[in-house]
């Protein structure tokens, strides 16, 4: 018991998590010690996620109130933190109700699909050095492959509802996040020619002297322009969010829900956030790794003494202001511009950035 | 226009969709049956009465100083000119001179109203576009307006501020120095109105060449106001036939060509510049004398047919009053402007998209009350 709380560490947690692994495995056995660390896991995910939805939601309100000069939530707690806590329960509290004509299967499965590939995705995700659940020798893959996912759930949820404006909303979606992927991936893969490599432990390791944003040239640039515009279209956030444009087609795919299913729609928004900045944070931002200047010793060891995760969560916050920014400024576009966007824009363009950055890969005239 | 036809070689079903009577974009109770192909619009079917109240109906039962306040409930957001319409109407009837002082007051008041009206209309604009942080900007503004107005006359939004002879109480001593503030801050706020929406690529791509309405059809419908002005249609009442003190300021009609959504925003926007300047040229003006002339208690108007036109912020009100010479006029009857604006729906928004059709109802700029009446 004892050693196992000795060994942690903020700048390093494989020697942590290694150790609760072993102690786990020599009280309970190989096999149900493995079952345990799974449960761990899982328990472990289930809080944070819990705590993201929360705290996320809590920061959009803040900064979009901020944005249209108001205070956003006051009242519940101080500077109104408890906000989204009471928000929640009173979700948790209300009638799951459902139109008599719904598929009623499909419609009970859809928040919970949507809910399964923000879970897989942070499976993948490095926060910190040896803070990782899965690492994969394909993990950008990975994610890009699982994150797909969420499409189905609206969908579905689109169709089971029985209701027009669901379809609609859910249709939408289809076109729009089908579309998108190809930019999102286009986009990740000009950093993976760099890279050489799909796992993210190793994207990040190749970070270690410069992050690939200042490393990469003009094209990793254009890619983590693409990646933002990209992403946050797959996440159906605002200026692209048509699935659920509230003032076009009331609530879209998630008009017939209310409750903890709602919620479940809402809080799956915000991991889905939360995700496509940690991934732009570990694919163009270095991930955990500390800003690096060069030969100056002084300012990297400075740099050093604050905790890799603190760094990660540093970036992914910058990022998903950047997004929570243009989402409070733009109006928002219509369906045909913005599939016009994606296949007569972004994806020729990032064509065209995949090319010319494996041209300097081959050149060798990225720093 | 943006119409794509999808040849799909099967044979496809047409949508129906009950857009409202309860729908965060139509303002109110407004219902719009829309037969869809898919995104795109075949044919919209407006369908009103959803809050009728039969004003016209409870006019014939009410004395003229009643009647003004039953028409603040019509079109809400302008609601000064509506009772100036009926106050004109009733003035003309008896043939009533009104103190100099009451005009000026009137118009102020009015182009308050009307910048207000604007302000609101530019927020929910935004908001019907996606942006929905212009809805809290145009309502901050819009609160020093009301603020104004409460001081006034008591009331925020619903006035009642005319009574026919002039108007209830004189003005506040903070009157003319609390517009000038308000014109001096907005003046500032306007410029950022115009980067937040005017300028941006989204925005004119959402409204530009979208739901184009001809000058021909603006007149055959009746369309008048800033929408039937951006289709180049001259309309303007405060022009043609002057009223109160518009016919000693000096502004300009403001009037586009292009008859598409973009041109009905640029109308209003400028519309708010204009009111500014005549506000600007009356505040400082203000004649002295008395807030009201003398009525008698109980008005009975003479025999026969009165009929008053004024501009509000939708358009072309008319007041058409038959007496009978009784306490209660016999019959009267409202030209309200969003029900001839309303009908031009349909033909602007053939073979556009659903979002194009709010974008198009936002700047129509419908108020359902006014609408059903």
């Amino acid at each position: 018991m004892k050693p196992v709380f000795l060994k942690f560490s903020l700048y390093d947690f494989s020697e942590w998590i290694k150790s609760i692994h072993q102690w786990l495995i020599e009280l309970a056995g190989p096999t149900i010690g493995h079952l345990l660390g799974l449960a761990l896991v899982g328990t472990c995910f289930l809080l944070f996620t819990a705590l993201l939805g929360l705290s996320v939601v809590y920061i959009e309100r803040k900064v979009c109130a901020f944005f249209q000069q108001r205070l956003g939530p006051m009242r519940v707690g101080p500077y109104g933190t408890a906000q989204t806590v009471a928000d929640i329960i009173k979700l948790l509290f209300k009638e799951p109700t459902m139109t008599k004509e719904s598929d009623k299967f499909l419609f009970m499965l859809a928040p919970f699909i949507i809910m399964i590939a923000p879970f897989m995705v942070l499976a993948a995700i490095p926060f910190a050095k040896g803070l990782h659940v899965m690492d994969l020798n394909i993990g950008l893959f990975f994610i890009l492959a699982v994150s797909s996912i969420g499409v189905t759930g609206i969908l579905l949820a689109g169709w089971s509802s029985n209701n027009k404006y669901s379809l609609i909303g859910a249709m939408r979606s289809g076109a729009q996040i089908v579309s998108y992927e190809l930019s999102v991936a286009l986009s990740l893969l000009t950093i993976v020619v760099l890279t050489g490599s799909l796992q993210l432990s190793e994207i990040v390791a190749s970070q270690a002297d410069g992050w690939w944003i200042f490393k990469g040239n003009f094209p990793a640039i254009v890619a983590f322009i693409v990646f933002t515009i990209a992403s946050t279209a797959e996440t159906n956030r605002g200026p692209f969010d048509m699935a659920e444009a509230e003032s076009e087609i009331t609530a879209g795919f998630h008009t017939e829900y209310s409750g903890i299913k709602f919620a479940f729609f809402f809080l799956a928004e915000y991991v889905n956030l939360f995700i496509v900045s940690a991934v732009a944070a570990t694919v163009f931002f270095g991930g955990w790794m500390p800003l690096h200047i060069g030969n100056i010793e002084f300012f990297n060891n400075a740099m050093d003494l604050i905790p890799p995760i603190v760094w990660f969560f540093m970036k992914i916050a910058v990022i998903m202001f950047l997004v929570m920014w243009f989402k409070w400024t733009f109006p928002r576009l219509r369906i045909d511009q913005l599939l016009t966007l994606e296949w007569k824009y972004l994806l020729p363009i990032s064509v065209v950035n995949l090319l010319l950055m494996s041209f300097i890969a081959l050149k060798g005239w990225h720093f | 226009m943006n119409t794509e036809t999808v040849e799909l070689g099967k044979e496809t079903q047409e949508y129906f969709i009950n857009m409202g009577p309860q729908h965060p974009s139509t303002h109110g109770v407004l219902r719009l049956l829309l037969t869809l192909d898919g995104e795109i619009i075949k044919k919209v079917e407006p369908h009103i009465g959803y809050i009728h109240r039969s004003i016209e109906k409870m006019c014939e039962h009410d004395s003229y100083q009643q009647i003004v306040h039953l028409t603040d409930r019509m079109d809400y957001l302008s609601c000064h000119m509506n009772n100036e319409a009926v106050c004109l109407a009733v003035e003309a009837g008896l043939q009533l001179e009104v103190p100099e002082r009451v005009k000026v007051i009137r118009t102020i008041v009015s182009e308050l109203t009307r910048l207000s009206s604007h302000q609101l209309w530019w927020g929910v604009m935004g908001m019907d576009l996606g942006a929905i942080t212009t809805f809290l900007y145009g309502f901050r503004d819009r609160e020093m307006i009301t603020d104004i107005f409460e001081e006034t006359c008591g009331a925020r939004l619903t006035m009642n501020y005319n009574v026919p002879g002039g108007v209830m109480f004189d003005i506040h001593p903070n009157f003319q120095k609390r517009t000038k503030e308000f014109i001096t801050h907005f003046k500032k706020k306007l410029p950022e109105y115009e980067e937040l929406l005017t300028g941006n690529v989204i925005f004119e791509e959402r409204t530009k060449d979208i739901g184009y309405l001809s000058k021909e059809d603006a007149i055959s419908y009746g369309v008048t106001g800033p929408s039937g002005r951006a289709s180049g249609f001259s309309c303007d009442i405060r022009k043609k036939h002057p009223y109160s003190a518009y016919d000693r300021v000096e502004f300009r009609e403001v009037i586009h060509t292009d008859g598409d959504t973009y041109a009905r925003y640029v109308v209003r926007m400028d519309e708010m510049r204009e009111s500014m300047h005549i506000i600007e040229q009356l505040i400082d003006n203000i004649p002295e004398g008395e807030h009201k002339a003398k009525t008698k208690a109980v008005i009975k108007l003479p025999e026969g047919e009165y009929y008053q036109r004024i501009e509000t912020a939708r358009g072309e009100l008319g007041v058409y009053v038959i007496s009978d010479n009784k306490k209660s006029p016999y019959r009267v009857k409202f030209r309200s402007p969003g029900f001839s604006n309303l009908s031009a729906l349909d033909t602007m928004a053939r073979g556009c998209k659903i979002a194009d059709l709010v974008a198009m109802m936002s700047t129509l700029d419908l108020v359902i009350p006014d609408i059903d009446r």
